[in-house]
């Protein structure tokens, strides 16, 4: 057996496993840190590994929809950040180093 | 493919550091260029695909716009708190988040990668990717016709994600001003505060102090009349 034959060729299978971990990262990090910055951090990595999952089925299906879905997403993803980092601003401004541990007031 | 594979390899490194980097360093700052490496290296794979526009916007909206507004709120609430990672506030919750993740990541491996075929499902239901036109025409062209309604909605949650971001940190009539930013007051109340303290003071001197005929000639002429 030569070495070209053992060469495995980049399957689409390659990136979704890659898209994957990205998000098995970045749910673990939402899971374990305190930040809220960190935490909106985390959120972005999630969907930045869906974008490149659409990205990597356009390509396998032959199809622009999953482009233009990426479009979106990109869309939805940057007015959650302003409105995240506008309420994270608001919280701070009231009360210093909250954490999300300690912002426990809707607790019922 | 030697030079794809080549590609996607270092920019998978380039992507799990960053990611990593993102959920286990410390200083906030460093984690938001943590999170430029990941953009880049998604950006990088963008391309690799075939996807030429959308690895220019992912650049330009997520390198260039929204890791610059965490960055800008990082500098407003200040750098130096680094986070204390040692506290657990609810026990064991770390580890089961880890477990959770393992399992998220479990779970789709097993999905990706135990039947023969990965990718399942009709191919090119709404346009195909063809190479000799640039996807930028094949992207709009799709975006304008079949997903247009969606575009229009699209504008409107800018809109309100705006006008929600302006209302959120606005600062309503009776509320203090920032205690964090300025400890003891804003510069007005302090120049306020001075001018109080001047008056009392030429007040006492007035009361007390020896005063010439040169002092109160200011006041003699308002008094006379």
């Amino acid at each position: 057996m030569t070495l070209a034959q053992i060469e495995v060729g980049l399957t689409p299978a390659w990136y979704l496993v890659l898209a994957a971990m990205i998000f098995a990262i970045g749910a673990v990090g939402l899971l374990i840190r305190r930040n809220p910055l960190v935490m909106f951090m985390c959120v972005e990595l999630m969907l930045n590994a869906v974008t490149l999952t659409f990205v990597s089925f356009s390509r396998a299906l032959d199809d622009v929809g999953g482009q233009v879905f990426v479009f979106f997403v990109l869309v939805v993803a940057a007015a959650e950040v302003v409105v995240g980092l506008a309420l994270v601003v608001a919280i701070m401004r009231r009360r210093q180093g909250a954490d999300a541990d300690d912002l426990s007031l809707m607790r019922g | 493919m030697r030079v794809e594979m080549f590609t996607f390899l270092v920019a998978a490194m380039i992507c799990l550091g960053g990611a990593l980097g993102v959920v286990l360093l410390r200083n906030t700052v460093h984690n938001a260029l943590s999170l430029v490496a990941t953009l880049f290296g998604i950006a990088v794979l963008f391309m690799a695909q075939g996807a030429y526009f959308l690895a220019a916007v992912q650049v330009i909206v997520y390198a260039g716009a929204i890791v610059i507004l965490f960055l800008f709120v990082i500098m407003l609430l200040g750098v130096d708190r680094a986070t204390k990672m040692g506290v657990d506030p609810i026990v064991g919750q770390r580890p089961a988040a880890v477990i959770a993740g393992l399992a998220i990541l479990g779970m789709s491996l097993v999905a990706l990668l135990a039947g023969p075929e990965v990718v399942t499902g009709a191919s090119g239901t709404t346009a195909a990717v063809t190479s000799e036109v640039p996807d930028v025409n094949q992207l709009g062209r799709v975006l304008f016709t079949d997903y247009v309604f969606a575009f229009e909605i699209t504008a409107i949650l800018l809109t309100v994600a705006v006008v929600g971001a302006v209302v959120l940190v606005r600062r309503s009539a009776g509320e203090p001003e920032d205690s964090d930013e300025f400890p003891e007051g804003t510069a007005a109340d302090e120049l306020a505060a001075q001018r109080a303290l001047e008056d009392e003071w030429d007040d006492d001197a007035a009361v007390d102090g020896p005063t010439g005929e040169d002092d109160l000639e200011p006041y003699a002429e308002e008094v006379e009349p």
